[in-house]
């Protein structure tokens, strides 16, 4: 026995969770073209890992493994967090932050849909409060390194730690931009002296800025076709740019530029793909934007003001906590209804 | 002079698959007389009409068997002249699929009918007006089949003022508005200005979907052609905008209130088919003995097809051609609220406005039930302004004192968010549930609520009454003795302490150290009981 509605539109979470993945191509394209191919090895042992780690506890959980493994929310969560880590990180980091993600982040409190937090963000946190030395340790833009690593090379010092002779990570390190400013900020440098680093691009870091771009576009896209709504984003990337320019205004010298701010760091990703995540975020599209002005406005300050160059996993997962409150009272008007 | 109404802001909805092209490419086909047509009482919402013929009866066609019984009713006619050969329970076209009273009548092909004469409705007394339209077995032909002589009488304080036409017909398969507006529409708009006049409204706009030009093109011709003033109102093809209300604020920019009806703004909402019944009532005399129907699916030549009520659906699907292989059910209504019926062989109703033979292809089985992911696309569609996805938890975990909270009482069950959910949870379901069972539950704590207050006071009475007796046979022990006051007082005061000991002497219960919610369950059963055994006695008295 059958009953109405007799038919459904043609979608499903796989359908979503694909196109979110999608979404993400155009930022990993420019990714492997700025700054090599080294986050192609997070992503592939992000997702073996997320995969396994998934099914293991689909099989101990007793649920049905084949339809939950191809929702492909985790694979969401292992692209998510493999483009947060700094793509030359050992390998065991992306396990350790994947397990952690997907094992006690989502499948503890009761698997897809239950996680009162962004699986993701929590991964990064407990990555970056644990392992604060490598996860702080970014390769620098290609167009600035002498030495170029083939994807061989890449994958073998993921792996074993060590680089083909003659070549040094020092080499190929850098510093990133909101990572530099902050500690050229505590030596009372100005804005001015700080922007002469060589890894500055037009808006914010030299190729970091690119990747933000292609992520601005791939965000664009899941507007389109309607998979996240306009809410987050805008008041994500609204409050944040309003935070950093009416600073910026105040104080040149001392408070970065809103272009930065949007364009380096995670703001590109936390704006269309994280902040979206729609399990740990609010459903109210006035909840939305309350939510999205919350994480931009922590971001900002921890940021300007914290102890970590970038804030945008804190500040998700601190927004994270105020969801069913403000899920509660940011209720819309009903049809037929008064105020 | 008939312009195009302003549309207002649209509503939230979905914008199915529409499947309207199938059953539009032939006319109106009328279909013969069956062999038997089996006659529910109950087409109607409201009370069983009272049954006026016994079996073996001739009847005439148009002749009334069965009269409107109280105020919400509505009568039943033969829709063709015959012999009444059963008044039983048969199984009707309902979903839960329980037989209900019929006539069933024997046709005798001749279609003889009862005197009808045209009606001046302009002349005729209101009071004689309503009792004939009461009777005339007209019914909300939209699918809800509400009474339309109450409709047409409003109780509200507020004078109605607007009269809205509804020809949207946004539910996908259902075209029988559609060609009923194509092919008829002198006689709607005829039926409309009757309406607009018997509810001394002053303005009357007739909303249509834009998926249907040829209707709302022949409805304004004629408008103009009999001097109506109505304005037509090309709509969006959105699901559901031909609900009443969601209609009511794409052309007037009006809410009906949630807890009101639309006349409380002055509105008042009639579908086509309805308004052209009014006209063939009043023009004709015409009661409502047949219906178009829209016949499509898995059918050898769907169409729109006019027969008498209570043809069976058999013989209907026979007209269409046949259903074609591979047919596994009935859907009566369109998808996305109408309900399987029980059996081919059920009769077509006033409320029946579509049957469509349904396949595996054209409805698949619904997929594997995944987890909610809160997209919420359920809340961006929801033409109420709902979260479907709390409603969901709550009717889920039974909280159903949260999810009123969040109104459920307002979900129209209009299916949008079950249709719209990537996670294919059947979310109109378990808020028919959660409805279903919030009226139960109110139901019983009403009925437990008087029998505790009719016990309190049963035994409030016996109470005293024990006390009047004692104090009677307190004085009259006073007045036989000739002893002094304090002798009577005395006396007094012993049969009060008897009274007082017989009340008291009441057993202690083994029930008195349960938690208070178990001893106000078991105080609700005992007043029922006390109840029951309270009112036995009266009723035998009576008897």
């Amino acid at each position: 026995m059958k009953y109405s509605p007799f038919f459904t539109s043609n979608t499903s979470v796989s359908i979503v969770m694909l196109k979110v993945l999608l979404a993400l191509v155009p930022g990993i394209i420019v990714y492997v073209w700025a700054f090599g191919s080294g986050i192609l090895v997070n992503l592939i042992i992000g997702s073996v890992v997320a995969l396994l780690a998934e099914a293991s506890v689909l099989q101990i959980r007793r649920r049905p493994v084949l339809p939950f493994l191809l929702d492909g929310s985790a694979l969401v969560t292992a692209w998510l967090l493999a483009l947060a880590l700094p793509p030359l990180a050992p390998w065991w980091l992306i396990v350790v932050g994947i397990i952690f993600a997907i094992v006690i982040a989502k499948h503890l409190y009761g698997g897809l849909g239950q996680n009162p937090f962004n699986p993701a963000m929590i991964g990064y946190a407990v990555l970056l409060i644990s392992f604060p030395a490598v996860m702080t340790l970014w390769p620098a833009p290609l167009s600035l390194t002498a030495a170029k690593l083939s994807f061989l090379d890449q994958w073998q010092y993921i792996f074993s730690r060590t680089l083909p002779i003659g070549v040094g990570m020092d080499a190929m390190s850098s510093a990133t931009p909101l990572d530099y400013l902050k500690t050229q900020l505590t030596m009372s440098h100005s804005m001015e002296q700080i922007w002469q680093a060589p890894f500055f691009g037009h808006w914010a870091g030299k190729g970091g800025e690119m990747v933000a771009a292609a992520y601005l576009l791939g965000g664009l896209y899941l507007v389109q076709q309607k998979i996240i709504s306009w809410h987050i984003p805008t008041a994500f990337l609204g409050t944040l740019a309003l935070m950093a320019g009416l600073f910026h205004f105040i104080n040149p010298g001392h408070f970065a530029p809103p272009t930065l701010h949007l364009f380096a760091g995670a703001s590109m990703l936390c704006a269309f793909f994280i902040a979206t995540d729609p399990v740990s975020g609010p459903t109210t599209p006035n909840g939305k934007l309350i939510f999205a002005a919350g994480i931009a406005v922590l971001t900002w300050l921890i940021r300007t003001y914290g102890g970590y160059p970038d804030g945008v996993a804190f500040a998700v997962l601190l927004m994270n906590i105020c969801v069913p409150l403000i899920d509660a009272k940011t209720q819309p008007r009903v049809f037929g209804h008064n105020s | 002079m008939n312009i195009l109404a302003k549309i207002f802001n649209a509503s939230n909805g979905v914008h199915p698959p529409e499947h309207k092209l199938e059953s539009t490419s032939l006319p109106i086909q009328k279909v013969a007389v069956p062999e038997r047509l089996v006659l529910p009482l109950r087409q109607h919402i409201g009370n069983m009409p009272k049954v006026l013929v016994k079996v073996g009866d001739s009847v005439l066609k148009g002749q009334l068997l069965a009269e409107a019984n109280g105020t919400v009713s509505a009568a039943v006619h033969a829709p063709t002249s015959g012999t009444v050969v059963a008044i039983d329970e048969q199984v009707i076209p309902h979903p839960s699929g329980l037989p209900d009273m019929c006539i069933t009548l024997r046709p005798d092909g001749q279609e003889r009918w009862v005197a009808h004469d045209a009606m001046d409705y302009r002349s005729m007394d209101r009071v004689e007006l309503l009792r004939r339209l009461r009777q005339s077995g007209i019914v909300g032909l939209g699918g809800a089949t509400f009474p339309t002589h109450l409709k047409l009488s409003p109780k509200g304080t507020h004078p109605v003022v607007t009269l809205v036409l509804n020809g949207a017909e946004c539910e996908p398969f259902i075209t029988c508005d559609d060609l009923l507006m194509r092919e008829r529409a002198e006689e709607i708009v005829l039926g409309a200005q009757i309406i607009q006049s018997l509810l001394g409204a002053v303005e009357c706009f007739i909303g249509i979907e834009d998926n249907k030009p040829e209707a709302a093109a022949a409805m304004k011709a004629a408008c103009e052609k009999s001097g109506f003033a109505a304005e037509v109102g090309i709509v969006p093809t959105l699901y559901p905008s031909g609900d009443a209300r969601q209609l009511i604020r794409l052309l007037t920019g009006k809410e009906v209130p949630a807890d009101g009806r639309s006349t409380d703004i002055g509105i008042q909402c009639f579908n086509v088919a309805t308004a052209q019944s009014v006209y063939r009532f009043f023009a004709h005399g015409e009661t409502a003995v047949s219906r178009i129907v829209t016949i499509t699916g898995n059918v050898a030549r769907p169409g729109n097809y006019e027969a008498l009520l209570g043809t069976s659906v058999d013989d209907l699907l026979k007209a269409a051609g046949g259903d074609l292989p591979n047919t596994d059910g009935y859907i009566m209504g369109g998808p996305m609220m109408g309900f399987t019926l029980p059996s081919s062989a059920v009769p077509m109703t006033k409320a029946m406005n579509c049957v469509i033979a349904s396949t595996p292809g054209l409805f698949p089985p619904p997929a594997m039930e995944m987890p909610c992911i809160r997209c919420a696309a359920c809340a961006d569609v929801c033409p109420v302004s709902l979260q479907p996805q709390e409603l969901y938890w709550f009717s889920k975990s039974n909280n159903l004192e949260k999810a009123l909270e969040y109104n459920l009482q307002d979900c129209i069950e209009c299916g949008c968010c079950t249709y719209v959910c990537p996670s294919h949870i059947p979310l109109v379901q378990y808020y028919r549930y959660a409805k279903s069972e919030s009226i139960a539950q109110e139901r019983a704590q009403t009925a437990a609520d008087q029998a505790r207050v009719r016990n309190d006071n049963r035994l409030a009475r016996i109470e005293r009454e024990k006390q009047e007796r004692a104090q009677r046979n307190a004085l009259r022990t006073a007045k036989a003795d000739t002893g002094g006051d304090a002798d009577k007082q005395a006396a007094i005061q012993a049969a009060m302490e008897r009274a007082k000991a017989q009340k008291e002497g009441v057993t202690p219960q083994n029930t008195e150290n349960l938690s208070p919610a178990v001893q106000a369950e078991i105080a609700g059963i005992d007043a029922l009981r006390g109840d029951m055994t309270s009112t036995a006695p009266t009723t035998e008295t009576n008897s």
